[in-house]
């Protein structure tokens, strides 16, 4: 009797927990609202059947329960009961399979003029390419992969100069027109999922996968990757902002094309080390880092890195936190490069200064750290050399009051939290995993011995 | 008849006479105690998977409160926690376990037909376990792949244990499925060529058939995964580029070429949907005899359930790519695997509806294992119509790799088959030892282990259809669209798994327990008609039935007929020994 109780109560509990849940799809912002038809449909369908079954198992239960003296009825078979429940059901699952080939079969007919988007993934990142004027990508080749061409496109290829590249996790696509998006990994496994699209799709090294569909609704929209793809793998984010044509068209008209990336200049180290002058006051004349003045050790580090940072702090995007109080500073130090080419121009000289072992600070338990670090080894690389790819800065040989600092920061939100700074953001994520400032100091001891 | 030649071996002794302790309980070629050493191997193992999805709760539930779970560690133990769970507990507990204790006691025979080979199955099973746990110990760590260990990444440095972890997972598989083949060969020739006399195939209890079939799925998908394990090894130690294509690796250029990621992906799969009907089948054969011997009733439709069974393993074999829709592979697939998926529902709701028709008119013994019995329906019932959802292409598209496919398959080839190992162990643990297992503490484990479950999985429908990706070691506040109760739901989860982990320790120490104070079975504790609560001793000795093998006249499920004086005849009870009775003798 207690056990038809709980099924009717669980039948009951179920549907309610269905309407009363306050999850389900969030707002869609693609044309496949057939597919929420579809699993709409295919609710109503199974749930009916759900709530049938298994409100006549619980009247059995009760009816048939056993009593003295009765005994169970003798009927090994029931032909025509059997061959009603076999048609009747067959006919339900027709009913869900024929809207659902139909929604399918849209899906596979990408509509003629649909505009094409590439999105490639890397452990674990998003970037996009638009195929530029002559709507055509150029060729890649994964071998040529590097900080100065990281989609491999082949330099050779005349289809590829054009290719408008966006190298990194945000992308914008124009309302209310048909896009196909062409899925490309360089590494391992990756999907490109807009939860609010509802399509989504692997992306698979050595091969090309596309889906399509039209954004009906402007906004930002998360994306992830959702086929596990290494160690960072919830980390990996991009998003996707849907707006109007024209703001879509002036926006990827400020894009760089692969010729423009490719004819930029190297900077220019003796413009750079006039810039430097200000720098120096606080981080040293040959880089070497102030721990009194909180200015980290510059030498030695990664020219894209100081680059990006640089760019963050004059966009806003570091130094955002009112908490970020030496950030701060460097917001108004970093909006002295004037543009682009200040930047790299200072970045070039300090790649020039000579680098050497920062002192000590911070005492830890280096073998505790070596634990730790086997997570932070995924992005940085085993000897902290740093990984362009993972937008992984080199840790060793750098400041490690400053590592610490920073490791704080992302932990309490105070770096990484601007919207823009998806690098930050999978940083703070990962941070997180150390879950006291014990393993910060353990952590940092272990990378100054690398 | 086929069978009549092993099966007459009658008065020959049996080869394999036990001379020695070490003979009878370690080296034995006894199909009981290999079959006992399977299970225990089976559930020790368990339990370090169990573990394992209790250190992924915490880290779910409670994100960044535990040092000793990083993500690597994190992505190491959904990996084992999965492939123990599917390979080394469900598919080495039903087939090894039960598969070897209940095929020669229910086909009335006197072992399994190769006894040697039966116990080199089982050391072979346990070498691939203890491979499986040196994974953890290896430089690197375990692999982190996730149980689909699929290429590149399984052998590319993001991922833990990329190189001896995966060689690890890889070797113990194809050990495994070294194990498996000599035991399935096995079980596969017991119950074609040594039933007694008069066990026609149609009058098999459903346990061997769903055993019998799923057997027969495993010596044929299993290949499919051997060699993709073959292949993958050579990937990640000689260089080969079976699975890989061009790829770089943080950056860097490898030297692989040429090979096919999803290529992988469809061996595995055909392998793996197969699986799923591996641990299903004996599934649905034991809580069909269940059901039957505790309602006092004859299973209903019994020849339809047979076909069901057959119609859906021959089906499981082309349905594989209905894990792909989303992989990349050409989407017009998409068609044809919806279909085939689909019409598989079809073959498994009559067997849900018979299981509720059994019941149906029927005089219900609410036992434990009846408990159980009924508690895999409803699951079933819930887990199976999700599949309708995931099976269906475009339904699948949004839903697929989030929380609702963790909690569609978790409740359908997680939680029902394991209600039904379960179930499986309070009905037949008298007849292994002759003790009952205690009711109270059985009742206690049921109520906990099936509102338990359910509690965890129901809310994880609907955090996948907000859209809660799965695989991820913490969703952090920048993803905008999930909102803090998902969190809050996760803690409760947690708090759920928590205590159905703890209820597992209650049935552990009621196996202990009763085996020393446990109220005497008796041969027949249940009045059940199959072979095997007929043998002359209980537990049954060696060569399990004395002098004279027993002779069947009638199916399995002669319960409550009509103007039989006992609510059940047993099947080896002769026509002239009951009462003159109309179609006491049921089917053919």
């Amino acid at each position: 009797m207690i056990l038809a109780c709980a099924v009717i109560a669980l039948v009951i509990g179920t549907v309610l927990f269905h309407f009363l849940s306050p999850w389900w799809f969030t707002p869609i912002a693609s044309n496949w609202t057939t597919m929420d038809d579809t699993v709409n449909l295919t609710f109503w369908v199974t749930g009916a059947v759900f709530v049938a079954v298994n409100l006549f198992m619980a009247y059995c239960i009760v009816r048939y329960l056993h009593r003295k003296g009765t005994k169970a009825h003798y009927e090994p078979e029931n032909k025509k009961l059997e061959w009603w429940l076999t048609i009747v059901t067959s006919v339900g699952i027709a009913a869900m399979l024929a809207p659902g080939l139909l929604v399918w079969a849209k899906f596979v007919t990408v509509p003629a003029g649909a505009s094409e988007m590439e999105v490639v993934g890397e452990q674990w990142n998003f970037s996009y390419r638009f195929p530029g004027k002559d709507g055509l990508f150029g060729t890649t080749n994964v071998r040529l992969a590097s900080p100065e061409n990281p989609f491999a496109i082949d330099p050779n290829d005349p289809k590829g100069q054009d290719d408008v590249v966006v190298y990194g996790p945000e992308v914008h696509l124009p309302l209310g027109k048909p896009v196909k998006v062409l899925g490309r990994a360089k590494d391992v496994l990756h999907q490109f999922a807009v939860p609010a699209f509802r399509v989504k799709m692997d992306m698979v090294p050595g091969m090309v996968t596309y889906f399509w569909l039209i954004p009906t609704r402007t906004g930002s929209f998360d994306a992830l990757c959702e086929q596990l793809c290494g160690t960072a793998h919830f980390t990996m984010r991009g998003r996707v902002i849907v707006e109007e044509e024209k703001d879509f068209q002036a926006w990827l008209a400020a894009q760089p094309t692969y010729a423009q990336t490719r004819a930029a200049a190297a900077g220019d180290v003796t413009a750079g080390q006039a810039s430097y002058a200000v720098c120096s006051a606080c981080h040293g004349a040959q880089g070497e880092g102030n721990p009194q003045l909180n200015a980290p050790k510059l030498a030695g580090q990664a020219g894209w890195y100081l680059t990006r940072q640089l760019q963050d702090f004059k966009l806003g995007i570091r130094g955002a936190s009112e908490k970020d109080q030496y950030g701060k500073q460097m917001v108004a130090f970093a909006a002295m490069l004037a543009d682009d080419t200040a930047v790299k121009n200072v970045v070039a000289y300090i790649s020039s200064l000579p680098d050497a072992h920062p002192q000590g600070t911070v005492s830890g338990n280096p073998s505790k750290g070596r634990e730790h670090y086997e997570t932070c080894a995924y992005c940085h690389g085993s000897g902290g050399q740093g990984v362009w790819s993972t937008n992984a800065p080199r840790l060793s040989n750098m400041s490690d009051w400053y590592m610490k600092r920073q490791l704080e920061n992302f932990r309490q939100g105070v770096r990484g939290s601007h919207p823009q700074d998806f690098n930050g953001a999978q940083m703070a994520a990962m941070a997180k995993s150390l879950t006291d400032e014990q393993a910060i100091n353990d952590v940092v001891k272990h990378i100054d011995s690398l | 008849m086929a069978y009549a030649a092993i099966a007459d071996r009658d008065h020959t002794h049996p080869l394999h006479e036990p001379k020695s302790f070490l003979t009878r309980y370690i080296w034995s070629q006894d199909h009981k105690v290999i079959a006992i050493q399977y299970t225990i191997t089976a559930i020790a193992i368990g339990l370090v998977a169990l573990t394992l999805s209790i250190l992924m709760r915490l880290q779910l539930g409670f994100p960044h409160s535990f040092s000793l779970i990083a993500p690597q560690n994190y992505y190491q133990f959904i990996t084992l926690h999965g492939m123990i769970m599917v390979i080394y507990l469900l598919t080495a507990l039903f087939l090894g376990g039960f598969g070897n204790y209940l095929i020669p006691l229910m086909c009335g025979a006197r072992d399994m037909v190769f006894p040697y080979l039966n116990m080199v199955s089982y050391w072979v099973y346990l070498l691939a376990v203890l491979i499986l746990v040196a994974g953890f110990f290896v430089p690197g760590g375990a692999t982190g792949s996730g149980w689909t260990l699929y290429p590149p990444q399984a052998i590319l440095s993001g991922s833990p244990g990329a190189r001896w972890g995966i060689v690890c997972m890889l070797a113990s598989l194809a050990t495994f499925i070294v194990a498996f083949t000599m035991g399935g060969l096995n079980y596969v020739t017991t119950v074609l060529q040594a039933r007694c006399r008069g066990m026609t195939m149609m009058r098999m209890p459903l346990s061997v058939w769903g055993i019998f079939m799923a057997t027969v799925l495993g010596l044929l998908a299993f290949p499919a995964l051997f060699v993709s394990a073959i292949m993958m090894t050579l990937d990640c130690l000689a260089g080969t580029s079976f699975f890989m294509p061009a790829v770089s690796s943080m950056g860097q250029p490898l030297g692989y070429n040429g090979g096919s990621p999803l290529l992988f992906q469809h061996l595995f799969w055909f392998f793996g949907h197969p699986e799923v009907y591996i641990v299903a089948l004996p599934a649905f054969g034991i809580v069909s005899d269940l059901l039957s011997t505790h309602a006092r009733r004859h299973i209903f439709g019994y020849r339809m359930m047979v076909w069901a069974i057959l119609a859906i393993g021959c089906l499981s074999f082309v349905v594989w790519a209905h894990h792909m829709y989303v992989s990349g592979m050409n989407p017009y697939f998409g068609f044809f695997f919806a279909t085939t998926t689909l019409i598989i529902a079809v073959p498994t709701a009559i067997k849900v509806y018979n299981w509720v028709l059994t019941l149906w008119r029927g005089d219900i013994h609410l036992t434990v294992p009846m408990l159980f019995a009924i508690g895999f329906i409803f699951t079933f019932i819930n887990g199976g119509l999700t599949g309708l959802f995931l099976g269906n292409v475009p339904v699948d598209v949004p839903l697929s790799a989030t929380y609702f496919v963790v909690a569609h398959f978790h409740l359908v080839m997680g939680v029902s088959p394991i209600l039904v190992v379960f179930g499986a162990l309070y009905h037949w643990y008298p007849k292994m030892t002759g003790k009952m297992l205690d009711d109270t503490l059985g009742r206690i484990h049921f109520w906990i282990t099936f509102i338990g479950t359910y509690m965890i999985y129901l809310p994880m429908y609907y955090l996948g259809i907000l859209g809660l990706p799965r695989r991820y070691y913490a969703w952090d506040e920048a993803i905008q669209f999930i909102p803090p109760s998902v969190h809050t739901m996760n803690k409760w989860i947690t708090v759920s798994a928590l205590f159905v982990a703890a209820v597992q320790l209650v049935f552990l120490f009621n196996l202990v327990w009763s085996l020393f104070k446990g109220k005497p079975a008796g041969g027949n504790p249940w009045r059940a008609t199959t072979l095997e609560w007929q043998t002359p001793d209980t537990p049954p000795v060696h060569g399990n039935w004395g002098e004279r093998l027993p002779v069947v006249y009638r199916w399995a499920y002669d319960y409550s007929v009509p103007g039989a004086k006992e609510d059940f005849i047993p099947q080896n009870v002769p026509p002239d020994k009951l009462a003159p009775i109309g179609h006491a003798q049921g089917q053919k």
